[in-house]
């Protein structure tokens, strides 16, 4: 079987044993990378408005235009006197843009349009939106944002603590930050459908962060009362153990939204559900990765930073040691083979600190057989 | 180790663990799981119940939006004068909602609804095969109310053949008639002044030539009929500017469409100027004089049916402190000159949408204006006139227009994207969790169904129109409610792989299932319910949605997954985990029980605990 069958059944069976806080660095590089990144494109390249942001009108024609497109936008530039961009859809319609006209002119400019093209001005379709429409749906969304923002944090800081809370906020800015960046950069146009799917996301990246705290949270009830586990082996565990979770729910949510972006920019080409569909899907990637690699580790670090957590990775670390003097290594190996995966990653981190790639393909290459 | 062996050989006689461990311990989700039957009872009656009034509502889809329905949408924004920010609250802008409404509805769509949006916008929506260009005008035009003196006014050259029938109907009963000032039931010193332009519609003819012994004829220069009306011009134009004036007018053709929305709309209040004003169908030219009275001098304005008099229809107003003088001046002005110069135009955003004549001075800050109009030119006319006592502008955000065959596309489109991403979830919810597909399915069928039905019985209650961003939050919502299945599932098999049977791991992952479903759908429902709250337009009706459905999934979860799994773990199939239950304990790799009393399993203590 391939290897990503086999990672397949592994996840299927909860076997993944991946040290996603010790490793948290390299992923903190990373997300930094592509944040400086990001921000680097919106500087840089700004974002692509639409007509929406401008002020404009758009003109959707029927199907089946005999008209071509260069001759569509001279039509559509001599009734407006402005630069006009049309483009053919999927279905044989045109969807003419023309950017800077006052929402007074436009009937005049549509039937213009209409006799040009020959068609019947009931059967064009218009939007058109006066400059201020696009803040005003910007700033309210922003306005949104930042209330949102407040009172989940609030709720995160209640419901399990202030550290969770700011993990959450920073994963969440993280994914905002990413999915306008990727926007900046690829070009996509940003539209009111843009902004209501990155809205969207905020929902939906608290979401799966919120499973992996609440597991979290659960297993580090009572955790100085034992000298096993650090916090941060135990938020590994929790990642791992909801690993399976976080993936299927982002590949169940993906799917619809893949179906919508599929259907959006394949069958209409363009619009609401095509700039909904594709900034959620951005975003819930992106919301995905953060909640596993982000928001997890940093609460882990933040957590670390308690005395009494720094203490009890002090007792944690002089029993490993302890254990390791008094010629236990074989114990851990003994433990490694002799139970179940789940101690595995216990294994490794009771041999030692985060990294241990040998340890840890040790346990990954074994037949899965000896297991049971 | 907070489990005692006990549970542990319990594991082997599931059914005495399941007591143990679960009633006692988790004693809010006993009640669910001892009962399945009676949540499973509830929701069914809950979804027939919905159903059936969907039905007896005659509602049985969900009401489209413009967007998918085809229609024009148009997006208003409220400016207030300058220094009068205060303006925009919420009493003037239901006022003007309410305006807008008749005024849009007064053209015969009763459809058309007009609703605020956050604290600024104002919102109109008219189903497409109505006529949204003049909607648009009704409630696009800027609300510039004056009350000017007429110096002159015609019928436009080139009016329609419609004239004839109005000028055989007002040469009946002479319609510029001035009345005198009639005592009403009010106390105050009111007087009604008929308009002189409403003449040509039947029923007023009719209804003028009943109260014709009240009038002295003036009919030489009634507007209808008069083609050349004497220019008043000789004694008082002797300027420029107002001989220029004077030729614009005779220049004027009304009956041009593009000269009856350009003329008049940039006169100055101070000035003289030029307008049109129609009347069923005929189009009149006037030349005004500067305005007498503002029009946000105008207090209050409604319509009344005069019982008394049996006058008919009247249009009452009553005017500011300041405006009551200035009227009381002008038409003090007005009734000493003859018709047509004893008429004053009523214009907004210039054009006269009204020019009653008047016989006497009107003091005492109240006047009505009677000329037999029917119900709705009553109202219309005293909308109008309480519109312009709002210091409000209304700016044309947006406009969309959505032809009926992109809005059939946009509905086609986002059902089609809607059975592929159900299929999709489906046919992975198949792959990953096979036998319990049978409890995941039905329960995503359910809460769609849910969803439906509440939303087409939304329609007639609350206004909820299924918008684009409206359908995109449902399909995006079948995610949110298959992870609350997943996160069941899951936990379920994180009790079996700890090698517990079936029905006591569905006991026991119920409460943290539980927990952690609510908490993410609190957030997902917070998101939700503040987007409602605070954004504008689109983002609403995606909002509703989403948060609809992140209720609903909460119900379908506690009501039916939950009894459902409950049931279906006493089902041999699942509870001895069949290769194909999705819950195989050799699958997902369970340990065997025995083996725990050695693990170091330290950190699933506190979770246990």
């Amino acid at each position: 079987m391939s290897k990503l069958g086999s990672l397949g059944a592994r996840l299927h069976r909860g076997e993944v044993g991946y040290d996603f806080v010790g490793n948290r660095k390299i992923w903190y590089g990373i997300s930094i990378l592509i944040t400086i990144t990001a921000i680097l494109g919106l500087a840089v390249r700004g974002l692509n408005m639409g007509i929406e942001f401008q002020g404009g009108a758009v003109f959707t024609t029927p199907k089946h235009m005999t008209v071509s497109v260069n001759q569509a936008e001279t039509f559509a530039e001599d009734a407006s006197g402005h630069d006009a961009i049309v483009q053919k859809l999927g279905d044989g319609s045109m969807r003419i843009q023309i950017a800077g006209i006052d929402t007074d002119k436009s009937d005049g400019i549509k039937s213009q349009l209409s006799k040009d093209l020959n068609v019947s001005s009931e059967n064009i379709a218009a939007d058109l939106v006066g400059p201020s429409w696009g803040d005003q749906v910007a700033n309210k969304a922003w306005e949104g944002l930042a209330i949102f923002m407040v009172l989940v944090v609030i709720y995160l800081a209640i419901a399990f603590e202030w550290r969770m809370a700011a993990a959450a906020l920073v994963a969440l800015i993280h994914d905002i930050t990413i999915t306008t960046g990727i926007y900046a950069l690829v070009g996509f146009e940003v539209t009111p459908g843009t902004v209501i799917g990155l809205l969207t996301i905020l929902g939906y990246s608290l979401y799966d962060t919120v499973v992996v705290f609440d597991s979290l949270k659960e297993q580090t009830k009572d955790i100085t009362k034992q000298t096993r586990w650090t916090f941060s082996d135990i938020a590994n565990r929790s990642i791992n153990s909801t690993l399976m979770r976080s993936i299927n729910t982002t590949v169940v949510a993906l799917l619809p939204v893949g179906a919508l972006l599929f259907i959006g920019g394949g069958f209409l080409g363009a619009g609401m559900l095509n700039d909904i569909s594709l900034s959620l899907f951005v975003g819930l990637a992106a919301g995905a990765y953060s909640s596993i690699f982000i928001a997890t580790p940093l609460v882990a670090d933040l957590k670390e930073a308690e005395p009494q957590m720094k203490a009890l990775r002090k007792r944690v670390l002089a029993k490993r040691a302890q254990a390791a003097a008094e010629g236990e290594p074989a114990e851990s190996h003994g433990t490694d083979t002799a139970y179940d995966d789940e101690p595995e990653d216990a294994a490794h981190a009771v041999v030692g600190p985060r990294t241990q790639p040998a340890s840890r393909n040790r346990g990954r290459g074994r037949p899965s057989g000896k297991r049971r | 180790m907070s489990w005692p062996p006990a549970r542990r050989s319990g594991a082997r006689r599931p059914e005495r663990e399941y007591e143990k461990v679960a009633a006692p311990k988790k004693g809010r989700s006993a009640s669910a799981q001892s009962k399945p039957g009676r949540s499973l009872a509830l929701i069914l009656i809950a979804i027939v119940a919905l159903t059936g009034g969907m039905f007896a509502s005659g509602h049985t889809t969900p009401r489209l939006g413009i967007d998918l329905a085809g229609g024009t949408s148009i997006t208003l924004r409220a400016v207030p004068e300058k220094g009068q920010e205060s303006a925009i609250n919420k009493t003037n802008m239901d006022t003007a909602v309410d305006i807008m409404n008749r005024r849009v509805n007064g053209l015969g769509v009763s459809e058309a609804e007009v609703q605020t949006q956050g604290d600024r916008n104002i919102i109109v929506n008219i189903p497409k095969g109505t006529n949204s260009e003049e909607a648009r005008q009704q409630v696009g035009t800027t609300a510039k109310l004056y009350f000017r003196p007429v110096i002159a006014t015609e019928a436009s050259a080139g009016a329609t053949p419609s004239t004839s029938p109005s000028a055989s109907s007002s040469a009946s009963g002479s319609p510029s008639s001035s009345t005198t000032p009639k005592a009403t039931g009010s106390s105050s010193a009111s007087s009604s002044v008929s308009p002189s332009d409403t003449a040509t519609s039947q029923g007023r003819a009719v209804t003028d030539a009943l109260k014709a012994d009240a009038t002295p004829s003036a009919s030489a220069s009634d507007s209808a009929s008069s083609s050349a009306s004497p220019s008043p011009s000789g004694s008082s134009a002797t300027s420029d500017a107002n001989a220029k004036l004077e030729a614009q007018y005779t220049a004027l053709d009304c009956s041009k469409k593009s000269v009856q929305n350009t003329v008049g709309k940039s006169a100055k209040a101070t000035e003289s100027t030029v307008a049109c004003g129609e009347n069923d169908g005929v189009w009149f030219k006037y030349l005004l004089g500067p305005a007498a009275v503002d029009g946000t001098e105008v207090k209050k304005a409604q319509a009344i049916y005069n019982t008394t008099t049996a006058a008919g229809w009247q249009v009452t107003m009553d005017f500011t402190g300041s405006g009551s003088k200035k009227f009381a001046d002008i038409t003090g002005q007005l009734a000493k000159n003859t018709q047509p110069q004893n008429q004053f135009g009523i214009v907004l955003d210039g054009q006269v949408v009204s020019a009653p004549s008047v016989s006497s001075s009107i003091a005492g800050g109240s006047a009505e204006i009677s000329g037999s109009f029917t119900q709705e030119e009553a109202q219309s006319l005293a909308n109008m006139l309480s519109y312009g006592a709002l210091p409000l502008t209304f700016k044309e955000d947006s406009v969309t227009t959505v032809t009926a065959a992109l809005g059939g596309e946009q509905l086609h489109a986002g059902l089609i994207a809607g059975a592929i991403g159900l299929a999709l979830v489906v046919i992975y919810l198949l792959i990953f969790y096979r036998g319990l597909s049978v409890i995941a399915i039905p329960s995503l069928l359910v809460s769609a169904m849910l969803t439906y039905v509440i939303m087409a019985l939304l329609g007639p209650a609350i206004g909820f129109a299924l918008n684009l961003p409206a359908v995109c939050g449902a399909i995006v919502a079948i995610g949110i409610t298959a992870d609350s299945f997943i996160v069941f599932f899951e936990r379920i098999r994180d009790e079996i792989r700890e090698g517990r049977t079936l029905r006591p791991a569905v006991e026991r992952a119920w409460p943290r299932a539980r927990r952690t479903i609510l908490v993410s759908d609190f957030v997902s429902f917070l998101a939700a319910a503040v987007l409602f709250i605070v954004t504008v337009g689109k983002v609403q009706g995606f909002a509703f949605t989403l948060g609809l459905t992140t209720v609903l999934d909460v119900v379908v979860v506690f009501l039916f997954t939950k009894p459902l799994m409950t049931l279906l773990a006493r089902r041999k199939f699942f509870a001895n985990g069949h290769k194909w239950s999705g819950l195989d304990p050799k699958a997902l790799g369970a340990k065997a029980p025995l083996r725990r009393t050695r693990r170091p399993h330290a950190p699933v203590d506190p979770k246990e605990a």
